[in-house]
């Protein structure tokens, strides 16, 4: 057990939202200047999950949890290759971690990957802000990014805005591969990367399915070169306004009636594959106790969030597609935003949350059960 | 779903007593669930034996009933108000006990009432450890996860011996099956210390069972509460990560919520497995509290045990996360499911999620080894924390530090000044898990160990251990600064420390550091504990402090009434002093004041954020209660502080208060000091020609004897400004005297020691009284049933007064005024009066709120708490009369002649408690309060209500059997006439030689029985120890003689308390216990709900 020494070191640094109110406290990771939208994240455990969730990229993650990195980083609990945090915001970082499987700091790995962060910081205040005023641009600046003070309101500013943002192929894989069935190999699914989380092939993998995880700009021809028994649209970042490509390709697939589920960016998708609109959320739903009721049978399921984004569609009535009727499935109990479609007439259905969860609760786990029962159901 | 309609009436069972283990918490679940179930429109029908709660209080439920907790007594409520269901779950052990027996009679079926919030199955799967192994591992063949500790469940000594074989020898943890907070387990090493602990456990079990353990000691520890609703959607409202590792009873641990040092996927685990387990074991609605140890090499996960009910920990987990369990407990067992249930914080979003920290808490418990100097102090798997304290901070530093104060123990918060001692001594003590273990780690840190010598020692997180750390790192940069600059008093306050410490560590004195920090603008902002990180708007103003940036209090236009709580509770100080403190609010808040509650007390209902208008979850410290005062004054207009309803606490703040120009209302602090200075309060007895006992006040040894000398012995020796008879003591010789003064070695020096005359043989009694500067309102006058020296916390007593006339009241009346007029009383009052031969004495006076205010205004049917926060605030007695707050006309002193006979009943920790070679530890009573608890019985006539008390505290008193008799010779005379009645009322008498000599003389039948120190007899005859660990002895009347530490009879009274066999130590006892046996035998022992008895004496007064 060794004490960090950077965070001996106390090295200034400032947030600056673009509305002008900033915060000051000390460096946290790699020291220097980053920008991003500004969101709050609830959840009190799996910052590793967050930081290397794909749906963060160009966003800078303000975690509400005080106390950040007391397990350490290991190699296990990443939810893909990278960090996609573009900067990040804690209270109060640990300075030694603490967990049979840690192998670093998560110190250490922010600044070895270049993460720009903040500690020390009023994160309550912080998050009261955004609540009320809304999602925003910010920037942090630490080192010699910090001594130009006058002109980081004006540097905010400038940085690009989250809604019109198209990210999925910044994130997203450029090669095809495939996640091994575990066990005995029952049912291929295509799944179209716009950020996928890692835990998201092996929930499929776990359940007999081979995933073929193909990239962003995936066309149908390539989608059904893999003969799939079953299409998956994964969660990733940016405004699903601007993702025309996934939207008609997953048209494709509902044309095909293959079966079809999506998650997250991928439930966006099927809303405006459906004819629904999206709107961003004044500051969005990220945590992992959000409360979201399946409509069909009135349980809760306690669910992991990440979404700045919602789908438009009515609550009240089933409505008619160009691929037959659709219903929201699931509601959060929060806000009554949407949470899940379905369509009635043909085997699809998406949810706006995470049921492979890490981070979260394993309560949603059953979709992907649903999933393969489609599949069942397709083939029977 | 909405709410059951085929239930229009509801029996709630509370958990009576507050003893170790079962305290404080469940009044806070009882009444909010009687709230909750009230105001679903049904008739709340209440039984609690414990008149200190809020949830007796008359208007919490429809019919309440103070009556003892025994399945006979709720039987004959039930037979009465035919309840359509019972709701066990809130209760405590105690609740869940009486109802499974209930139903095992089949007293439920009889009456058709329905069990909601458990069944019967469920809770003997989460409670009998044999079904729950099974649960686990059914759970672990579901998800994969979750196991049991390999165990070995034991019915005699043999089972005990193989069992430990079986599991590849010591150590072993023994666990009985159904007790209460752990009682009776602990770890055995060694055969002997098995046979010890399994033989005591065998004996405790109602069901004689044992279950022997393989040893998980230093794994880390969590708890999850979880809740479940019809619909099996499940919640976990909250993590627990224990300080203390494996080893140490969740009780007597520091624990942290959130869970700090687990990932994700660990977490997930665990919530996965309580999750499997709540639906295994099929909790149908309602809360559980599920038990975990982790290996932190590997992360193997064993499922320690369930409790199907509202906990201990559910009241922390609550107060933790602003998720009322209790509350929504309660709408789930009449229908409701969590998502329709509103989260009351938030107002907008549902039940239905998992509550979300932006904080830390830490939870230390509080101990009272200090009044068990035998007791053997060492932390085990049995819980001996009387009280805790809880505090929020928005890092662990923050919160534990001001946990650590909240304790209000001396030496509590850490030191860094002096020498800290042998570091490898220091590691070596940390070892064992103590009371205060982890001040040693931190003078082990300053004396040089390292994370990893800190770690082999205690086990404790290396995290944990950082932290502390950290703490000291600070301390060095505070110490090493140049100045205090904001910089470093900012870093220093971010980590929780007093101004206090700083003082401590800078040599200056606090008040200094205070206006530098001031002078700097370094002041804290207070966060709202909203449930949910700040995701959502909250509307509940439930406060926590913090050295941070934005503040979160609310202006406001009403004037504000900040009501200072009573903190952790201790003997000497519970319950009682909450209660008081949330009637004041009641009362206020009824008055058109915003009611403002500081406490740090998690167990109570003043800490509920339902109670006030604003509720500060802060230590009560001069510091910490300053800033608040100062943020709710920029808030808004604050009309002063109350200090004298929450006990020593807050009163000892009084003075510095108004020092600082806080405005106190009530009694001012210079008459509380008058009353508590014994030379001004001698004056002001002088003035009112009112004798006292002689005594004097002793600054030396030499002082003493003289003093004694003069008085003449036996003289009553303790040091002055105490509570609770805290190192009270009789001293019958001169040199008892010197051993006196030499146990409390520098109490002298600190403190002058105060001697009185002791009064043998006087009749005691306590007096509360309202005096608001013209008036007297003479709330109640009791008489208590031991004599004089025995204290009156731990002293049986009736009111009305059983023995005292009409021309003793007026005495009684006349001299409580003059002393209330003379010492400057605004509020309440509390007077000790002895009366020896016909000379009225006075023993002391508090100018507060006393430990009987809850009892006497539940017998008088009089909210003497509510009136005495009004006359604080400026109302006249005459006023309170006229709005119905008070009688129209009469007082306490002149109930009719047909008003019921209340006698409240002190309850004993003695079973908790062993001394270093596992005995018991003595029973007798004495001028040291002791008690952890009480209860009232009350009834028509005198021993009936007796009765019904030794029923509530103890288990009912035998009405036939063998009593046995061993009585001091000053005794013997008083003895006589009650042992003839035992013989009339059927009993056999056992006696020793002595006793049996007077009784034969006295014609009274008794068969000698041979003394422990006789031993057994030549033809195997037993002897009296021997029988009653046989079961042998239905009563046992012992009155101590000798003077020594350790007094005759000492074996038979711990006999007595492991047995659970009813045991009077006072001839005054005995007499009163006749009474009630008479009583008890005559039949028909009838139940009566406080409002009927307040109907009566309404009618009775008009």
């Amino acid at each position: 057990m060794t004490t960090s020494t950077r965070g001996t070191e106390k090295v200034p640094a400032v947030l600056v939202l673009e509305d002008g109110r900033s915060f000051r406290g000390r460096a946290y990771g790699a020291v220097g200047e980053t920008f991003g939208e500004a969101v709050f994240s609830t959840g009190m455990t799996g910052y590793q999950e967050t930081l290397t969730d794909p749906s963060y990229h160009r966003q800078v993650v303000v975690m509400t949890a005080p106390h950040i990195g007391n397990t350490g980083v290991n190699d296990e609990d990443p939810e893909s290759k990278k960090i996609w945090v573009s900067g990040y915001v804690v209270r109060d970082p640990a300075r030694v971690p603490s967990n049979w499987r840690s192998v670093r700091t998560l110190d250490d790995e922010l600044a070895a990957q270049g993460v720009v962060g903040i500690s020390g910081v009023d994160t309550r205040a912080l998050t009261r802000h955004l609540r009320e005023r809304g999602a925003m641009r910010v920037g942090i600046f630490s080192g010699e990014a910090l001594p130009d003070e006058g002109t980081l309101l004006e540097k905010v500013r400038q940085a690009p805005e989250m809604k019109g943002a198209n990210l999925s192929a910044e994130v997203a894989t450029q090669e095809t591969y495939v996640v091994p069935a575990i066990g005995t190999k029952k049912f291929t699914v295509a799944a179209i990367d716009l950020g996928i989380k890692g835990m998201t092939p092996h929930r499929m993998a776990e359940r007999g399915i081979e995933v073929h995880v193909l990239p962003a700009t995936a066309t149908i021809e390539d989608v059904y070169a893999v003969d799939p028994d079953g299409v998956f649209f994964s969660n990733g970042p940016g405004d699903p306004a601007t993702a025309d490509h996934p939207v008609a390709l997953m048209q494709g697939v509902l044309e095909r009636k293959t079966p079809l589920f999506g998650i997250c960016f991928g439930n966006q998708i099927l809303g405006r594959a459906l004819g629904f609109g999206t709107f961003k959320l004044k500051y969005g739903h990220r945590g992992i106790n959000q409360p979201v009721q399946d409509r069909v049978t009135g349980k809760v399921e306690v669910t992991a969030h990440n979404h700045g984004f919602a789908v438009d569609a009515p609550l009240d009535k089933v409505s008619d597609t160009p691929y037959g009727r659709a219903e929201v499935s699931h509601v959060c109990l929060n806000d009554n935003v949407v949470e899940g479609l379905q369509l009635l007439d043909q085997p699809a259905f998406s949810v706006q949350y995470h049921p492979e969860a890490a981070a979260g609760p394993h309560d949603a786990a059953y979709l992907f059960d649903r999933f393969v029962s489609l599949m069942e159901g397709q083939r029977a | 779903m909405p709410k059951r309609t085929d239930i229009q009436s509801v029996l709630v069972i509370g958990s009576g007593p507050i003893v170790i283990g079962q305290a404080a918490e469940f009044d806070y679940s009882g009444t909010q669930a009687c709230r909750v179930l009230k105001s679903e429109g049904l008739r709340v029908i209440l039984v609690n034996s414990n008149p200190a709660t809020i949830m007796t209080d008359p208007e919490i439920a429809d019919a309440t009933y103070v009556e003892p907790i025994t399945p006979e007594f709720v039987e004959k409520i039930i037979a009465k108000e035919r309840p359509d269901a019972l709701l066990p779950t809130l209760g405590g052990q105690t609740a869940l006990n009486t109802a499974i027996s209930m139903h095992e009679q089949g007293v439920l079926d009889k009456y058709g009432v329905e069990l909601i919030g458990a069944n019967v199955e469920a809770i003997n799967k989460g409670e009998d450890r044999d079904l729950f192994k099974e649960v686990v591992e059914e759970v672990r063949k579901k998800i994969g996860h979750g196991e049991s500790a390999r165990s070995y469940i034991c019915h005699s000594m043999d089972d005990v011996m193989k069992g430990v074989e079986e599991l590849g020898g010591y150590p072993v943890v023994v666990r009985p099956s159904f007790t209460m907070g752990g009682a009776g387990s602990g770890f055995a090493h060694n055969e002997e210390e098995l046979r010890r602990i399994a033989g005591q456990g065998l004996t405790l079990s109602p069901t004689t069972e044992v279950l022997l353990e393989e040893s998980i000691l230093g794994w880390k520890e969590y708890e999850l509460e979880l809740m479940r609703d019809k619909n099996d959607n499940v919640v976990v409202v909250c993590s627990i990560e224990n300080f203390d590792p494996m080893g140490v009873h969740t009780g007597d641990s520091i624990t942290v919520a959130p869970a700090m040092t687990l990932t994700d996927r660990e977490y997930q685990i665990l919530r996965d497995v309580g999750i499997a387990i709540i639906r295994e074991v099929g909790v149908d609605t309602g809360g559980c509290n599920i038990q975990f140890a982790v290996n932190p090499v590997d992360g193997r996960v064993i499922v320690i045990e369930m409790n199907p009910r509202v906990s201990r920990s559910s009241a922390l987990a609550s107060k933790a996360t602003g998720f009322p369990i209790a509350k929504i407990a309660a709408r789930l067992a009449v229908g409701y499911t969590l998502d329709e249930i509103p989260n009351d914080i938030t107002e907008k979003t549902p039940a239905s999620f998992e509550p979300t920290l932006d904080y830390v808490v830490v939870k230390v418990p509080r101990f009272a080894f200090e009044k068990f100097p035998a007791a053997d102090a060492t932390l085990t798997t049995t819980m001996k924390s009387v009280g805790e304290a809880m505090a929020i901070g928005r890092n662990f530093t923050e919160a534990m530090q001001k946990a650590l104060r909240s304790t209000e123990k001396k030496g509590s918060s850490f030191t860094f000044t002096g020498d800290p001692g042998d570091k490898a001594e220091l590691l070596a003590k940390a070892q064992i898990p103590t009371d205060g273990r982890i001040n040693t780690v931190m003078q082990a840190i300053r004396a040089g160990a390292t994370p990893q010598e800190v770690f082999d020692a205690t086990k404790i997180d290396p995290w944990f251990v950082d932290q502390l750390f950290l703490i000291k790192e600070i301390a060095d940069e505070i110490a090493a600064a140049d100045k205090l600059g904001p910089e470093i008093l900012a870093e220093a306050k971010r980590h929780g420390f007093s101004d206090a410490q700083i003082a401590g560590i800078r040599e200056l004195r606090e008040d200094v550091v205070r206006e530098v920090r001031h002078a700097l603008g370094v002041r804290p902002v207070y966060k709202t504990v909203d449930t949910c990180a700040a995701e959502f708007a909250a509307k509940t103003p439930y406060f926590y402090s913090s050295y941070d940036e934005e503040t979160e209090v609310a202006p406001r236009e009403k004037p504000a009434v900040i009501i200072l709580g009573s903190g952790p509770n201790r003997i000497g100080q519970g319950i009682e002093f909450d209660y008081s403190c949330v009637h004041a609010s009641f009362a206020l808040s009824d008055a058109g004041y915003e009611t403002v509650m500081v406490n740090c007390n998690p167990e109570t209902v003043s800490t509920d954020y339902d109670t006030s208008d604003r509720l500060y979850f802060e230590p009560l410290t001069l510091e910490d209660v300053l800033e608040i005062v100062h943020a709710e004054q920029a808030a808004g207009p604050v009309a002063g502080v109350v200090v004298q309803l929450g006990g020593q606490t807050p009163l000892g703040l009084a003075q510095a208060l108004k020092d600082n120009g806080v405005p106190i209302v009530g009694t001012s602090p210079e008459a509380i000091d008058l009353a508590e200075e014994r030379g001004a309060f001698g004056r002001v007895l002088t003035e009112a020609g009112l004798p006292a006992p002689k005594y004097g006040t002793a600054f030396s040894y030499d002082d003493a004897k003289k003093i004694a000398a003069e008085i003449g012995y036996p003289v009553m020796v303790r040091p002055s400004y105490v509570l609770g008879g805290r190192g009270m003591e009789i001293v019958y010789d001169e040199p008892s005297l010197g051993e006196y003064l030499e146990r409390h070695a520098g109490l002298i020096d600190q403190h002058p020691v105060l001697i009185d005359r002791f009064l043998d043989d006087a009749i005691e009694i306590d007096v509360d009284a309202l005096y608001d500067g013209q008036e007297l309102y003479l709330g109640g006058v009791m008489e208590h049933i031991e004599e004089a020296g025995i204290h009156s916390g731990d002293s049986a007593c009736a009111l009305p007064p059983i023995t005292l006339g009409g021309f003793d009241i007026k005495r009684l009346r006349a001299s409580t005024e003059a002393i209330a007029k003379g010492v400057g009383v605004r509020g309440l009052i509390n007077i000790q009066f002895a009366m020896a031969g016909d000379i009225l004495y006075v023993l002391e006076a508090n100018p507060r709120a006393s430990r009987t205010v809850p009892f006497t205004s539940k017998a008088t049917a009089v909210p003497l708490a509510k009136a005495a926060a009004r006359i604080s605030l400026g109302a006249t007695i005459a006023e309170l009369r006229a709005e119905g707050m008070l009688p129209k006309t009469g007082d306490g002193g002149t109930l009719p002649m047909d008003a019921p006979i209340s006698v409240k009943e002190a309850v004993m920790p003695w079973s908790r408690f062993r001394d270093m070679q596992g005995r018991g530890v003595d029973t007798v009573l004495g001028p040291e309060m002791r008690s952890t608890g009480e209860v009232m019985g009350i009834d028509s006539v005198f021993g009936t209500a007796y009765a019904k008390s030794q029923a509530g505290a103890y288990g009912a008193l035998p009405t036939k059997g063998r009593a046995f008799v061993s009585v001091a010779n000053r005794d013997k005379r008083a003895m006589i006439f009650p042992a003839r009645e035992l013989v009339q009322h059927g009993f056999e008498l056992l006696a020793t030689s002595g006793t049996a000599e007077v009784l034969k003389r006295n014609g009274i039948n008794a068969t000698v029985v041979r003394k422990q120190s006789e031993g057994e007899g030549p033809n195997g005859e037993k002897t009296i120890v021997q029988l009653i660990h046989d079961g042998e002895v239905d009563l046992i009347v012992n009155t101590p003689y000798g003077t020594g530490g350790r007094l005759d009879g000492y074996d038979i009274r711990t006999a007595a308390v492991a047995r659970s066999v009813p045991c009077l130590t006072t001839v005054q006892a005995l007499a009163a216990a006749v009474q009630g046996i008479e009583a008890m035998s005559r039949g028909e022992v009838g139940v009566r709900s406080l409002q009927e008895h307040a109907e009566h004496l309404t009618a009775a007064r008009d």
